[in-house]
């Protein structure tokens, strides 16, 4: 899939920032007044930002209000219900515990869930996808939980917790690659079931449509370079996950506390662009691309 | 209305026949021609006389080789455009409800003053049936040309999609595959007419009949076609001797 830096900021900086308000709504840390105000507006920068940024991929942002019709059937509507839930619940929560100093325990914990969840529904929009294995799995919305309540903790400066999640969600991540490249192997779909030609010998694509390229061609056809994943996947791990880990256990400080977020925020930017960049969709087999 | 109706009263679609079609890609020109100038927004292209033209299209021609164990490889031309499935997931992910599969008819439609252009049903889609305009910012499909097969300004004989009346090998037919009795249900009986990525669960109504096995006929001709002279006569065989003697 075509990895568009409006979509890879909008889910970088929007799993940040509500991973963020999840942690403030469970009172991590319990903060009021002014440092409280910095917490809130740093998180509803990130996870609003982000929302802005996704809209640049429109081709008609000015009728995004309509996209809160189908709920009912569509992952994209629901996390746009979500997101203002969230958001809404979290700004109410953020401003009786700015102004008034008072926390109301029980809207910061459904803050914390609507804002999970949003999180989760943007990640059931790559999973329900069956054309693209890759996503098709629940390790996807897992993952992408994972990495908003490890990048939520470490903004929020737990630090003993942000060091045992910053290992779990690594290894996970980790695991969840391996696993990924063997059921895209595996996925059974091929240039035979696309064509209904495979029973009858191998099938080769000889001539395709259009000698340019097009909208499919370049939204889902994209290939990245093979040899570089490896590559590209071990940065991501040491930025977003080893070297954070290995800052927060030096002895405390704010600087290597900020160069650990930093650190983080850059190895999941890493991560994000291969999480579309590696993503195969099947209509690619019709243009004689190989899965595996 | 993304939600998916539960039954269609009829399910109009196309049979494309991979054994004659010919490659000729006028399906593909009569579609953009007549898609261009009708229903909603025009087919854009964009750089057109350009070094990096790019277009919408609602109907493309691949062609792929097929190689079996033994004998010659066969070309097909491959025909593909929006199968109009029951099991749209184009139309379920979509959030603006702009994408929808008519009760009636079963024709997949997008509204466009609707579509916010976010691409998810693009994705959804597993056969490359839906393209952004690049102009409009709007998603086109293939709308089984609704408006050629109802209009009653157009002759009976034209009502029916474009591609369909333009095939000039008669490789494309339209019709009802929901009425076993009718004549496309027939020919995919007869012909045994597949799905397209079955595991995908898309459930397609376009059927594509399967070319049909060629080698077996070249075989019972070929003894026949056995040269009979092995040396060279006549002037080309005086040709041979006094060229060997240089
Ligand atoms: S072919 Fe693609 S665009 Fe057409 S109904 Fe099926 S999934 Fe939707
Ligand atoms: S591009 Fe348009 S039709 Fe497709 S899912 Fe988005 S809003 Fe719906």
């Amino acid at each position: 899939m075509h990895p568009a830096p409006s979509l890879i900021a909008f889910s970088t900086l929007s799993g940040l920032g509500f991973g963020l308000l999840a942690a403030l709504g469970l009172g991590f840390p319990a903060v009021t007044g002014w440092t409280a105000l910095v917490f809130f507006v740093v998180a509803f920068a990130l996870a609003g930002g982000g929302l802005m940024s996704s809209a640049a991929h429109l081709g008609h942002p000015e009728r995004a209000l309509k996209a809160f019709t189908q709920w009912r059937t569509s992952w994209l509507s629901r996390e746009a219900w979500l997101a203002c839930a969230a958001l809404g619940g979290m700004a109410l929560y953020a401003a009786l515990l700015v102004l008034g100093g008072v926390r109301v325990a029980l809207l910061g914990w459904l803050g914390a869930l609507l804002s999970l969840a949003t999180v989760g529904a943007t990640s059931m929009i790559y999973a329900q996808l069956r054309t693209v294995p890759r996503w098709h799995h629940w390790s996807v919305p897992a993952l992408f939980l994972a990495y908003a309540v490890t990048g939520g903790t470490l903004l929020a400066g737990q630090v003993t917790a942000a060091v045992g999640l910053l290992m779990l969600t690594g290894l996970g991540q980790f695991l969840a690659w391996r696993a990924a490249d063997r059921r895209v192997a595996a996925s059974g779909t091929d240039i035979g079931t696309a064509t209904g030609l495979g029973a009858r010998g191998a099938v080769r694509s000889f001539e395709p449509p259009h000698t340019g390229g097009s909208y499919l061609t370049r939204e889902m056809v994209f290939v990245v370079a093979r040899r570089h994943a490896t590559k590209l996947r071990s940065i991501a791990l040491v930025l977003a996950f080893v070297v954070p880990a290995v800052l927060l256990l030096l002895p405390f400080s704010h600087v290597l506390a900020a160069l650990a977020v930093l650190s983080h925020l850059a190895g999941v930017l890493v991560q994000r662009w291969l999480f579309f960049a590696e993503a195969e969709h099947v209509v690619g087999l019709y243009y004689g691309r190989q899965f595996g | 209305m993304t939600e998916l109706p539960e039954r269609t009263d009829r399910k109009l679609g196309l049979v494309i026949d991979l054994d004659t079609c010919v490659g000729c890609h006028a399906c593909v020109v009569a579609c953009k021609g007549w898609n261009t100038e009708n229903y909603g927004a025009p087919l854009a292209d964009a750089d057109a006389y350009g070094a990096d033209p790019v277009g919408a299209f609602l109907n493309r021609v691949h062609s792929y080789e097929v190689q079996p164990e033994s004998g010659p490889a066969q070309l097909v031309h491959f025909p593909k455009s929006c199968l109009h499935c029951d099991d749209a997931p184009c139309v379920t992910v979509c959030p603006t409800g702009a994408s929808y599969k008519r009760g009636e008819d079963g024709i997949v439609l997008v509204n466009e003053a609707d579509c916010i252009g976010c691409g998810l049903c693009a994705w959804a889609c597993p056969y490359g049936a839906r393209e952004m305009d690049p102009a409009e910012g709007v998603m086109k499909k293939c709308t089984l040309c609704v408006d050629r097969i109802y209009n009653e300004n157009l002759a009976p004989e034209d009502r029916e999609p474009a591609c369909v009346r333009t095939c000039p090998a008669g490789a494309r037919h339209f019709g009802d595959l929901g009425d076993p009795e009718s004549a496309v249900s027939q020919l995919v009986e007869s012909r045994g007419g597949m799905d397209l990525m079955p595991e995908q669960g898309t459930k397609p109504v376009n059927k594509y009949l399967p070319p049909r096995p060629k080698d077996d006929q070249i075989d019972v001709l070929a003894p026949l076609l056995e040269p009979v002279a092995e040396e060279p006569r006549g002037f080309l065989g005086w040709l041979d001797r006094a060229l060997e003697k240089l």
